[in-house]
């Protein structure tokens, strides 16, 4: 059995990621999940959070997702983002202000319809904003 | 005859039209490599995408697959996406893909079919309107400015979902010119809904079977996941002909620039010998009137 992972990380636009790793811990929508050599096979949602590659003992990577879905077999994982970004490229100013200002447009909202969709979008900016502020397996 | 002044006036103003074609032509070639590049980088999600579907779709079979696997089971009504270029100045690239939209319209409706029609670009809107006012039924213009992107055709899925869910087409299918090299598009009809692969993936009803032999566990389950997963792949399926439209789009364009700056330098050439020989013939008929005058003394 391969003693790495072969994993690959797609948005629409292109391929963030791709190489040998040793794990990667993922923000299933049913809990974080890590997936290691030989895991079994899983079709799983991707809640908004942040996917930590790992090589050795250490974080080599962070990256946040917006959602998507994620394929295991046990050699290689392939994650199908809907948007993702390496963790160190996100202003922190700016994730804090999206959460503030989503905030207000969740109060703000008239319609049940775009209540919903604010309610959403804050979500995935809060989930960024705690990429950044409170990264995971430090 | 024209004379020299205007014969000068014309030659300037076709150097300065060929000018600007092969500007164009430039630009345009700039973009068709960045195009191009958009539309490879694009390709392992619409792959990876395609695989996981395959590997679900097996699974779900007979009455339990949602509608927009399987369809409505009708063909009464059909819905056609038609994507054009913003601008024009790119060859015949708008007018073929109205031309089979056209023709794919007429064929539906004489055999009494309701066709109802959703335009992106602003050259198909346009045409749309003219002559299908009443069949069409959203229009999108500019929405691939600078470049396409993924969230804008998520848009443009979002209304064909919510129309299917409200049940007023049965079976949609997209209209996009599909780049096979710079000289070349192909009109191209793909069919989104209902879902036209799950034929080639049926592996039969043991479940789902990786390579590795074994079956895939789901996680929250088979339905949520292929409920999320197929708009999704519409998503894809419309960006990725967004990608291969506006890759056509710069193709074109580059191609019928060309064309113009060539033309351009035809017409320069042939303007410069008919100026050059009326300018002799003048030439001539002065020398000859002074020489007459001169004799006459």
């Amino acid at each position: 059995m391969a003693d790495k992972v072969a994993f690959e990380l797609v948005s629409p636009e292109k391929l963030l990621f791709s190489g040998e790793v040793d794990m990667v811990v993922l923000p299933a929508s049913e809990g974080d999940m890590g997936v290691m050599p030989g895991h079994a096979p899983v079709i799983a949602t991707i809640r908004p959070g942040t996917i930590c590659i790992f090589n050795g003992n250490s974080v080599e990577k962070r990256l946040f997702v917006a959602g998507g879905f994620v394929e295991v077999t046990e050699e290689r994982c392939t994650v199908l983002a809907d948007t993702a970004t390496p963790v160190e490229d996100i202003d922190l100013g700016a994730a804090q202000t999206l959460v503030k200002d989503l905030g207000e447009d969740v109060s703000h909202a008239k319609t049940e319809e775009e209540k919903a969709k604010a309610e959403a979008n804050l979500v995935v900016a809060q989930a960024k904003l705690q990429a950044v502020e409170t990264p995971a397996y430090r | 005859m024209a004379s020299l002044k205007d014969l000068k006036t014309r030659i300037s103003s076709v150097q300065s039209t060929r000018r600007i074609t092969s500007a164009m032509k430039m630009v345009a070639a700039a973009k068709l490599k960045r195009a191009q590049e958009a539309a490879e980088a694009a390709r392992p999600f619409a792959e990876r995408m395609e695989r996981m579907l395959g590997s679900l779709a097996a699974g779900v079979t007979g009455d339990g697959a949602p509608k927009l696997l399987a369809g409505t089971g009708d063909d009464q009504t059909h819905l056609l996406v038609v994507v054009t270029s913003d601008r024009g100045l790119c060859g015949g690239f708008n007018g073929s893909i109205t031309r089979a939209v056209k023709r794919r319209i007429e064929a539906l409706t004489s055999q009494g079919k309701t066709v109802k029609v959703i335009a992106i670009g602003r050259k198909g809107v346009a045409v749309m309107r003219r002559e299908y006012r009443d069949k069409l039924v959203a229009s999108y213009e500019e929405l691939m400015k600078p470049a396409p992107a993924f969230e804008q055709a998520d848009e443009v899925v979002a209304k064909i979902v919510s129309m299917f869910e409200a049940g007023e087409f049965d079976v949609c299918t997209l209209y996009y010119n599909k780049f096979i090299s710079a000289l070349t598009q192909e009109v191209t009809p793909l069919q989104l809904i209902p879902f036209s692969n799950v034929g080639s993936d049926d592996k039969g009803d043991e479940g789902e079977v990786s390579e590795s032999g074994a079956a895939y566990e789901f996680e929250p389950n088979e339905e949520e996941i292929l409920e999320a997963l197929l708009p999704k792949n519409l998503s894809v399926q419309v960006f990725r002909s967004m990608l291969e439209s506006f890759a056509s789009e710069q193709g074109a364009r580059m191609t019928a620039m060309d064309n113009a700056t060539r033309n351009a330098g035809d017409m320069i050439n042939s303007l410069s010998i008919t100026y050059n020989r009326a300018r002799q013939a003048q030439i001539t008929k002065e020398l000859i009137e002074i020489i007459s005058g001169a004799e006459a003394l």
